[in-house]
């Protein structure tokens, strides 16, 4: 038996409402009390192809999803037969018996349970897409979890809806229900109930940075829809109001870098997000941050690339590009998100940063992190403070923007502030702002401005260290693979291997020492990354000399699973 | 805000004749005459010969990247409110590299003044064919005559939505100035567009040209209120007008905007965010 602890997928055609199942079920387990993690697949079209929703739930903490299903929801034979190779003997496969013929497929194992889910839906009067619904209630009967609470999620869901919609959806999820625990649940080995545990959010890698942004004093937020970065659009454009933010959608990325930068250089805090074309075309912009030293936070969701590449996959392969976004030399600080927690914790620090140091700031993610939910306790902010550096709201006698400072940070009107006037000036320029190609004023402006990431060194974190210090095998790895990595570990660890892991969320500056301590240190290293040229390998090797021994990589436009980091590392050991 | 405070340590560099000294000395005009505080005012401009003006005149300034001004004064605009946003731009920077933008201010109507030096050449970069160049235009890039037709500012702002349209002409000061003015004092995008000569690179739109296909609306019976009309003393391209094309008093982007209803944004306190009615969202 196997108590609180599942992998569930549905899968189907687009259009279905299976990110919408899913994400029901994924609240369904949180609110009892289970740590949760989902992965989302769906090709880049609106309606049909193959859409896959998988959600793991555990009562134990959990980093990323697993290969072995134990409960398949087919809404269609395609489904059957792409993910049959998961199931065990004992999983529960849920169909609807009149549409989907599983001797058309190549389902070779599992329990196979169909359901007149189109009579029913018939019967209930109910809309087509409510078959979902009504299979996602068949399998909560099968675990026996308790009606009430789905009854809740959905409630919450759909609060503001018609009663009539909701009830729709409820009696959808009840009829699936008793009739799965009526015919099925004596042949299931999974139950889900209620633990105690602290209340959790469910929410996206997007959503976490969404927060942070609000958090850290966001108030204008710009961007271009581009997948899989939208979704952080979509939920500031939603907070708008209750936030006071103003979200604008750009006629394009160069319009969204440039509207940022000068709403920073008025003085308030500005973030643009989007993916690895349209961040291509905000390169110009952000060197113009650089040198005007305007604070501005850029996100980058990563797809899979080159061009229009594989746009709703995931991978890890902007990362030498962002790391030199923009043409010349000047500072830019990276940050490298690999959970939810770590996205809002480090939007938040993004927006001090950038007004801090006076450039911009990038945070790099991707599809992974970005749309795939994780539970997630209410996020602390306890220790959060706003700090806006040397920001001037008065100017001091004979004030000078851009005066030579030992830490390369130079105290920093907005307009509207009486005798602080300034230029920013994409040209060189003097402490004024005035455009000057001398020779001695351009080493004193360049030598400043890269001072500032000398300063930042010293205030920054290391990177972190899971796992026994002393181990036979190190995994580096950064952003979101931590999570299919740590899982790893983890399960090595139990079985009695000494595997740790050094993950690295500060990408520039780069932390040079502590990496180099924990590699030189390290017996046997190995590099798993989300991209074809292991360029988190290379950064490693520029930055301290280094070469990681081995590497894991994978360049498919889907993340890793922790079972292939898992054989990988067992092979090495 | 007196034309003393305005004064630089830096000499203007544009050669002698050059058209845009008749644009900054009106631009330096307006804004003494509409009795600005000097720190409530913020130019923006574009890369090109035009752009140099940010060296010789002083007040919130931002040179930003060719072609990219109109964005920026967005940004800034919308972050305070309370500034009087002005963008200093060339014909290249407006009508080539930003012609995005430049429509899409005008959709927008952000409350931005636009003053873009027309020269019908690329001037900083000597000399090369510009959108608004006439087509057949013989040039360092075009050896041979331009294909183009060339890009119609006027009747393409009005056409897109333009709640103030004009032209100018840098050798016509006293125009200019009220232009300007009336530009600034309307609330939401101002499209000046300024004829002005190239002394080095544009042989064919001298002075003279200018003044020999120019007249001035103000010396006729028009009255701009009226889009079609508008459009069509725009689409002449023979007798060319100067004066307002156009003005209406739509309302301008910010103030459709909810969190500018009260304070402007940079005003708010952003000390202690509370966030937690939007994690419990998640719950
Ligand atoms: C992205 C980019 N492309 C090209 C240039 C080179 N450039 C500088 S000014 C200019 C054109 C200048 O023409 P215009 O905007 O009409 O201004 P003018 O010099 O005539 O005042 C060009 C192409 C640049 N600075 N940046």
């Amino acid at each position: 038996m196997a108590e609180n602890k599942i992998s569930l997928r549905i899968g189907g055609p687009a259009g279905m409402g299976i990110m919408q199942t899913g994400l029901l079920f994924s609240k369904c387990c949180a609110r009892i009390g289970l740590h949760v993690f989902d992965y989302i697949e769906y090709p880049s079209l609106i309606r049909g192809g193959h859409n896959t929703y998988q959600i793991r739930a555990d009562h134990e903490e959990i980093h990323s999803q697993v290969v072995p299903v134990d409960i398949l929801i087919a809404l269609d034979e395609a489904t059957m037969n792409i993910h049959c190779d998961e199931l065990r003997d004992h999983s529960i496969v849920i169909y609807d018996g009149k549409t989907v013929k599983p001797e058309n497929t190549r389902l070779h194992c599992g329990i196979r349970c169909p359901l007149p889910m189109s009579e029913i839906i018939q019967e209930l009067g109910a809309k087509e897409i409510m078959r979902n619904t009504l299979a996602l209630g068949a399998a909560l009967g099968i675990m026996d979890y308790p009606f009430e609470v789905c009854e809740g999620v959905i409630r919450d869901i759909f609060k503001g809806k018609k009663e009539e919609i909701i009830k729709e959806d409820v009696d959808a999820a009840r009829r699936g229900y008793d009739l799965g625990k009526e015919k099925y649940r004596h042949l299931s080995q999974f139950t889900l109930h209620t633990v105690d545990s602290p209340k959790r959010m469910v929410l996206t890698g997007n959503e976490a940075i969404a927060l942070g942004a609000v958090k850290g004093g966001l108030k204008i937020y710009a961007a271009y829809p581009m997948t899989p970065a939208s979704s952080i659009l979509h939920t500031l454009a939603a907070w708008q109001e209750r936030h006071n933010i103003v979200v604008k959608q750009t006629e394009d990325e160069v319009g969204t870098i440039n509207f940022a930068i000068g709403a920073g250089f008025a003085g308030v805090r500005a973030m643009v997000g989007t993916s690895g074309g349209g961040f291509a075309l905000m390169q110009e912009g952000i060197s113009l941050g650089g040198i005007t030293e305007t604070p501005v936070v850029v996100v980058e969701v990563q797809r899979g690339g080159p061009g229009t590449g594989v746009p709703t996959f995931t991978e890890q392969a902007d990362l030498k590009f962002v790391l030199n976004a923009g043409h010349g030399d000047f500072p830019r600080i990276l940050l490298a998100p690999g959970d939810v927690e770590e996205a809002f914790h480090l939007t938040t620090t993004a927006l001090n940063l950038a007004e801090k140091y006076q450039t911009p700031v990038m945070i790099i993610s991707d599809k992974y992190l970005g749309e795939s939910h994780k539970s997630a306790e209410l996020f602390d902010t306890s220790n959060y403070t706003i700090d806006r550096g040397k920001l001037l709201r008065e100017a001091p006698p004979n004030y000078l923007r851009y005066e030579d400072s030992p830490d390369g940070i130079s105290p920093r009107t907005i307009p509207g502030v009486p005798n602080g006037l300034f230029l920013a000036n994409s040209d060189e320029h003097t402490p004024f702002g005035w455009s000057c190609e001398e020779i001695p004023n351009r080493n004193t402006q360049m030598e400043k401005r890269m001072r500032k990431l000398e300063t930042l060194k010293q205030e920054m974190p290391g990177p972190n260290l899971y796992g026994p210090e002393d181990a036979d095998l190190t995994i580096v790895t950064w952003g979101s693979m931590k999570g299919p990595v740590l899982e790893a570990m983890n399960w090595l660890n139990r079985e009695g291997c000494k595997v740790n892991v050094l993950h690295l969320t500060w990408v520039s500056p780069f932390p040079v020492e502590a990496v180099t301590n924990v590699l030189v240190n390290a017996k046997k290293t190995l590099m798993v990354e989300n991209n074809f040229s292991s360029q988190m390998a290379g950064v490693i090797r520029e930055q301290t000399g280094i070469a990681v021994q081995e590497k894991l990589l994978k360049y498919d436009g889907r993340p890793f699973w922790p079972e292939e980091v898992y054989d990988k590392v067992r092979s090495m050991l | 805000m007196k034309q003393e405070d305005l004064a630089t340590p830096n000499k203007p560099n544009w050669c002698p004749g050059c058209g845009d000294f008749g644009i900054w000395l009106a631009v330096k005009m307006a804004l003494t005459q509409l009795d600005l505080k000097q720190e409530e005012v913020v130019i923006v401009y574009g890369i090109g010969c035009h752009g140099h003006m940010c060296n010789f005149t002083k007040t919130y300034g931002f040179e930003g990247l060719h072609g990219r001004p109109i964005p920026v004064a967005e940004g800034v605009k919308l972050a305070n409110k309370d500034l009087k946003v002005i963008v200093v731009a060339g014909d290249g920077d407006t009508y080539a590299e930003g012609l995005n933008h430049f429509l899409m201010g005008v959709r927008g109507n952000h409350d931005v003044t636009l003053i873009v030096h027309d020269n019908r050449i690329y001037g900083l970069t000597t000399g090369q064919t510009s959108p608004t160049s006439e087509k057949g235009r013989v040039s360092k890039s075009t050896p041979t005559g331009s294909i183009e037709v060339p890009v119609n500012p006027m009747a393409l702002a009005v056409a897109q939505g333009g709640s103030f349209v004009a032209r100018g002409f840098s050798a016509d000061p006293k125009q200019l100035v009220e232009l300007i003015k009336a530009g600034i004092n309307h609330r939401g995008f101002a499209v000046i567009d300024v004829f002005q000569n190239c002394a080095t690179f544009n042989k064919v739109n001298t002075v003279e040209w200018f003044k020999e296909h120019t007249y001035r609306l103000e010396d006729t019976k028009y009255v701009p209120n009226d889009r079609m009309k508008a459009l069509q003393i725009a689409l002449d391209e023979e007798k060319l007008a100067t004066g307002i094309f156009y003005q209406d008093s739509r309302e301008a982007y910010d103030q459709d905007v909810p969190a500018e209803k009260g304070d402007a944004l940079v005003d708010h306190d952003i000390s202690d965010i509370d966030i937690t009615e939007s994690m419990e969202q998640f719950t």
